[in-house]
């Protein structure tokens, strides 16, 4: 998909400067991730485990978005996610990982995602996470 | 620019590729990459492998560790390697090396140390048989870059 296709689709992504942190534990996600987000113009972080996502939300930093990984060590994606919500993070927090079953799918939800996503993520899963959660106006 | 020996090497690289998602080396995660390597990024999809297959030697150690002693194994932290293995290999579109992770995790589920070591054997077997093909691969592209020609997007579907 082209870029001008994409901003077809997304008319404010453009102009945007959205931006988001990816937390997952894994290289090879990191660097996908962080290529799908480039592609779609979205500047963006990356931590390695929830424990470093807390810590950088309480350094002051902000994003539009979190990428958040279920299984990391140290903290994970469902005690990241309470914890950030806790604080009163109002981030939109998508969901993304393999673990799918509906009651692990449920626990994580009810951490406080706004979104879930099956890995691994592509264009599409990721310009749905976007239209879900209403990262553009729709003309 | 020899205009035949480009279209020469792009119908190798095609063929060469199809025969990949053909065999079940590769599935479409794996176009999914394809579709996100430009200009600004032109080695992305080499990158992200090399990635992967950093992952799998690591895992495939530590997993062989974890099942070394046949009285003491630790199903607990072979689980959760074979499950980083299973995430990775989606990840990149290996599609063999997760369908053995699937198998492995079962093995883990019952904690068949015999049924684990036949699975870490076939996994560290599929992703060097994995890597070699795309090493081939990756060849094939730069000998059409050096050529003067551009690699072909090829639609799986």
């Amino acid at each position: 998909m082209s870029r001008d296709q994409i901003a077809e689709e997304l008319p404010n992504l453009a102009e945007s400067k959205l931006t988001a942190l990816v937390v997952d534990d894994s290289f090879v996600n990191q660097t996908i991730h962080q290529k799908l987000l480039n592609r779609l113009g979205i500047e963006n972080d990356v931590v390695t485990n929830g424990k470093e996502a807390v810590d950088v939300y309480c350094s002051g930093r902000n994003y539009d978005l979190i990428l958040m990984d279920m299984d990391m060590p140290i903290m994970n994606g469902i005690q990241a996610t309470k914890r950030l919500r806790e604080m009163g993070i109002e981030s939109k927090i998508a969901g993304v990982t393999t673990r799918a079953n509906e009651g692990e799918k449920q626990e994580f939800m009810e951490a406080g995602l706004n979104d879930f996503q099956e890995k691994p993520l592509t264009i599409s899963k990721l310009l749905s996470i976007l239209h879900k959660l209403n990262f553009y106006v729709q003309t | 620019m020899n205009t035949t020996v480009v279209a020469q090497l792009q119908r190798q690289f095609q063929d060469y590729i199809v025969s990949l998602y053909q065999q079940g080396f590769l599935d479409s995660q794996f176009s999914e990459l394809r579709k996100l390597q430009d200009e600004g990024s032109p080695d992305f999809v080499s990158e992200v492998v090399s990635l992967f297959f950093d992952d799998c030697s690591k895992l495939i150690n530590t997993m062989s560790r974890s099942l070394e002693q046949p009285d003491n194994v630790d199903f607990k932290q072979l689980d959760s390697g074979v499950h980083q293995l299973k995430g990775s290999s989606s990840s990149v579109g290996a599609r063999r090396v997760k369908n053995v992770c699937i198998s492995f995790k079962e093995c883990c589920d019952v904690q068949n140390r015999e049924g684990c070591l036949r699975c870490l054997q076939q996994v560290d077997y599929e992703y060097k048989m994995l890597k070699t093909k795309l090493q081939d691969l990756f060849n094939l592209e730069q000998q059409i870059l050096q050529a003067g020609g551009t690699i072909p997007q090829v639609d799986i579907n």
